[in-house]
């Protein structure tokens, strides 16, 4: 067991890990914040999407150990600081983007990340980006209505 | 204008400020102090002899609390199956045994051995590696006609060959149809396979078993669409636990598409474990695990042949298939190939002879079960097909063959059993003319063959039978169990309401939808309505969410409980204003007396009802708290038009989807965002399907898509944006809502769209003589059908 300490949704936070732990265990197990999900076992479903120093990482591909130090945030920290919804949020809540929600906080993970890179993209760039992130229940339709949405582009009524 | 609350507003979905937040409480989030975590061995092989298993080695392993195997399940049952099936000569089905952990045999790579229980997840799983089964290995059994052979070899012994059921429907219509068929004016026959699929339900299962010795209570926490059902079968048949002793919770549920409605042998486990070790066991299955657990999708194979005379009027309809149940049966499998399946091969179409022939077989593959639409998609499929190649090679536009054929007259009874109440399949296909801009096809077409893309347009039809099931109906079909659903309403002293239900919500939106429908029933805002489901301890019994039934069939339980509700508040309301209950109006919240100006508030009657100083105590009880059972008469109908637009790259066989439009008539909406949601979900199964997705099997039995790796699920980028309309609406006839059930056209509607697409776009492209193409239509299956 090693020591590794790190700050997670801007409080220092630290605990002991096996070498084979993974980040996100770490998280859900260790720190008890379950909002990140584990949907697959060979990195491909992105349910489990956090930010590692401002990235987008699949925390089930790193060791809880190679984040020691880091900065994460996770879905529970995307909220507004009064605990109401940040405009991404409430832009997947306002176009249905999401229903069981168990993709949703990878998602909405993945969004953040991609307009923090790219503030205006388009629905082809939305799509590209989104290829990490596996929906079952939405068909994708009203996730890139709600990340145009929420880049501030028109998104046509339904 | 469209509503901004109530019944028909597009309210946004209460429950996604948890999911958005990171505060779901799905089943694996959930952790009980002492718990203890099992870790499944599971068969390698396809097929084999079962002669021991040696667990020394892993039984001394760090943190090992027990290895079980299955003369350590002493008591324990086998896993029941819900639905039997009568073969055409009136004889039961075979049904084989289903035990907890393989005994004697082990029948599909993935069928459970022996379960490690130990401290942690890592050290289950560690010590599940050192369990060494000794097998003998067996030739698979795996193609569906050859296991029919009279020397085939059997996947259950017992029994005596591998065929569940040779099923005729209506075995009366055979020989009928056969004359029709035999003397038609034109016959088009086709030869399809619709695909095993895996559903992939992005929450993989997850069960916690939890005894109290303090009580004798077991408590099952697990990924359900229906825990009372769970409740019923397990405590019944598998572990003998009486309901009152049995407690089953599915709390935040991450998708299920029907993988979650059947009752798990891991569900079994850990209930039975837990008391056996008296701490709690935990099972969460990893994802390459489920792919070989979770019960599979469709497998049919299938010969159809429609008789048509010379006006392209369809005469009869004969179709042949071969459906794969996989090693065991599971919970309803036996139901899809066969009620949820022939019953709908009428489609939206006067056909007045029919005969539907199902040969269900076993082999050494993963249990096979209902997914998203569970037999309707298969008879949708080849029915909607076969009428695309009829109008081909008839020469009759294929919309205007399907509307000489629209059943235009209601309420309608078609030869296989069921009766449309109503419907208007021209409106729904007028509108599909009109959004999907047929007129402007030609153009487009033109300008994909400038950059060398063959463009093609695939139109079809679909009609389901939804809000399962009339009790009585399935009764005399074969189902161990009656399909009405409970709710009950509780009125608080201050006014507030709890709505209890059997359904269960995993990505419906029914704590929004339902509260909308109390909410608008008595005039109250949506948010003094709380719904509560997933728990039996404090729901009635009810029979879950699948078959698009929760609105059809839990929402009509809870506008009959809610009228039950209602009328007892007219009385006290009555009371108080010292008038007759027959003059008692409510209107936004508030009771008045007709033709006065007199009218008490909605929260005065709920207070009287709990303070009952000023009441009438000899008339009526105090409290206000109704249980409505709803049995629905029939199904509903749900049906539509659906079109599809492809581009095929004759260099690579690729497929692009470009446009994607539904006209779909699920009667009365109550929340339209949520239904366009359930049906682009639907839509994007179906493409997957008909696209991508294939569950492949090597000829040893290994599961060959076995991970996210080889199983082609649909991404974001494989799949346009969808326009959906539901404007079409003709109200169901015989619930107190009018609603159809939304949940799984889109899956049943799309896939012979984007099939009749590429057919299309090869024809029109100098492919003549493709009149096929088996699903999913990869790139490499289209390029081998061109050559
Ligand atoms: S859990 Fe699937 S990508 Fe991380
Ligand atoms: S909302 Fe269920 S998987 Fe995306």
């Amino acid at each position: 067991m090693t020591e590794v300490s790190m700050t997670v949704n801007g409080k220092a936070v630290s605990g002991q890990v096996e070498g084979r732990t993974l980040l996100v265990q770490f998280l859900r197990e260790t720190l008890g914040l379950t909002g990140t999900h584990v949907g697959c076992d060979t990195s491909q479903c992105g349910t489990c999407v956090i930010h590692v120093n401002g990235k987008a990482v699949k925390s089930c591909t790193i060791f809880a150990q190679e984040a020691d130090g880091a900065q994460i945030t996770t879905i529970e920290g995307m909220a507004n600081p009064d605990g109401s919804l940040s405009p991404i949020q409430k832009a997947f809540q306002d176009y249905h983007g999401l229903q069981c929600g168990f993709c949703t906080p990878g998602m909405v993970m993945s969004a953040a990340a991609l307009l923090a890179e790219n503030p205006t993209p388009t629905e082809a760039e939305i799509r590209a980006y989104l290829s990490g992130n596996l929906c079952r229940c939405t068909g994708y339709h009203n996730i890139v209505r709600a990340i145009l949405a929420a880049s501030g582009q028109g998104v046509a009524a339904e | 204008m469209p509503k901004d609350h109530g019944i028909g507003a597009s309210s946004k979905r209460r429950e996604d400020i948890r999911f958005l937040t990171g505060k779901g409480r799905y089943t694996d989030d959930i952790n009980l102090p002492g718990q203890a975590h099992a870790c499944f061995v599971r068969s390698q092989v396809a097929h084999g002899r079962l002669k021991g298993v040696d667990i020394s080695a892993a039984q001394k392993m760090p943190g090992v609390i027990r290895v079980f195997t299955a003369i350590d399940l002493e008591g324990v049952g086998g896993l029941p199956c819900g639905w039997q099936v009568t073969d055409r000569h009136g004889n039961p089905m075979q049904e084989p045994g289903h035990p907890v952990l393989a005994t004697g045999k082990v029948r599909h790579v993935g069928d459970p051995i022996a379960v490690v229980v130990a401290e942690t997840p890592e050290q289950a799983r560690d010590a599940a590696e050192a369990v060494q089964p000794d097998i003998e290995e067996l030739p698979p059994v795996l193609d569906l006609r050859g296991a029919l052979a009279e020397d085939a070899v059997k996947v259950h012994e017992e029994l005596s060959s591998n065929l569940c059921y040779d099923w005729g429907f209506v075995e009366n219509n055979r020989e009928d149809v056969d004359k029709a068929i035999a003397t038609a004016h034109h016959v088009t026959t086709l030869d399809l396979v619709n695909q095993r699929l895996i559903p992939n339900a992005m929450e993989p299962r997850v069960a916690i078993g939890d005894f109290n010795p303090a009580t004798g209570d077991s408590t099952l926490y697990t990924t359900s669409q229906n825990p009372h059902v769970i409740r019923l079968l397990m405590g019944a048949f598998v572990l003998g636990i009486p309901e009152h002793k049995l407690r089953v919770v599915a709390p935040d549920v991450g998708g299920g598409f029907g993988s979650k409605i059947f009752h798990y042998a891991e569900e079994a486990f850990c209930t039975f474990a837990a008391k056996a070790l008296g701490r709690p066991v935990k099972w969460t299955c990893q994802r390459s695990e489920s792919f070989m657990s979770d019960a599979h999708g469709r497998d049919h194979v299938t010969k159809i042949e429609l008789a048509l005379d010379k006006n392209g009027r369809f005469l009869a309809l004969r179709t042949q298939t071969h459906a794969n149940m996989g090693a065991y049966l599971s919970t309803f499998a036996p139901s899809v190939p066969t009620w949820l399946h022939g019953t709908l091969m009428a489609g939206n179409y006067r056909t007045p002879l029919i005969y539907v022939n199902v040969k269900a077989v076993f082999t050494n593959t993963v249990p096979v079960d209902a997914y998203r639409g569970a037999g309707r998609p298969e008879a949708t499929f080849q029915l909607e097909r076969v009428i695309d190649k009829a109008a081909r090679e008839m020469g009759i536009d294929p919309i205007e063959l399907r509307r000489r054929n629209f059943v235009t007259e209601f309420p309608y009874a078609t030869p296989v059993a069921v009766e449309y109440d109503t419907g208007d399949y021209h409106a729904t296909m007028d509108k599909l003319v009109e959004i999907a801009d047929f007129a402007g096809f030609e153009a487009r077409r033109a300008k994909s063959a400038a950059r060398g893309k063959l463009r093609g347009l695939g139109v079809n039809c679909y009609i389901e039978a939804c809000g399962i099931a009339p009790s009585h109906l399935v009764g005399q079909l074969g189902a161990r169990a009656g399909l009405y659903e409970a709710a009950t309403v509780r009125v608080n002293a201050t006014g507030g309401l709890v709505v209890m239900t059997g359904s269960h919500s995993h990505g419906q939106g029914h704590e929004t939808s339902f509260a909308q429908v109390v909410a608008d029933m008595i005039g109250l805002d949506e948010n003094m309505v709380e719904i509560v489901h997933g728990d039996t301890a404090n729901t009635p019994m009810g029979m879950g969410t699948y078959g698009s039934r929760s609105l059809a069939v839990g929402g009509s339980a809870i506008v009959r409980a809610t009228e039950k509700i209602i009328a007892k508040a007219k009385k006290i309301a009555a009371h108080l204003m010292e008038a007759a209950p027959e003059d008692i109006e409510l209107k936004n919240g508030a009771f008045s007396v007709a033709g006065t100006d007199k009218s008490v508030a909605w929260g005065d009657v709920t207070l009287a009802a709990y303070v009952p100083h000023n009441y009438p105590l000899e008339e009526i009880e105090p409290g206000l708290e109704e249980t409505a059972f709803y049995d629905p008469n029939n199904f509903t109908f749900p049906a539509g038009a659906y079109a599809c637009e492809v581009e095929v790259d004759p260099e690579t066989g690729k497929v692009e989807v470009c446009s994607f439009v539904a006209t779909d008539d699920f009667g009365t909406i109550v929340n339209p965002m949520i239904v366009d949601g359930q049906v682009h979900g639907g839509i994007a199964q179906g493409l997957g399907q008909a696209l991508l997705e294939r569950a492949v099997y090597d000829e040893y039995g290994q599961l060959l898509s076995g991970s996210y790796m080889d199983y082609a699920m649909p991404r974001a980028d494989d799949l346009p944006s969808f326009t959906v309309d539901h404007s079409c609406q003709t109200p169901c006839t015989h619930n107190p809502l009018g609603v159809k059930g939304c949940g799984e056209a889109g899956a049943i509607g799309s896939p012979p769209a984007l099939v009749n697409a590429v057919v299309d776009a090869l024809n029109r492209g100098g492919y003549e003589h493709i009149t096929h193409i088996d699903m999913p239509l990869t790139p490499s299956r289209v390029w081998a059908a061109m050559r």
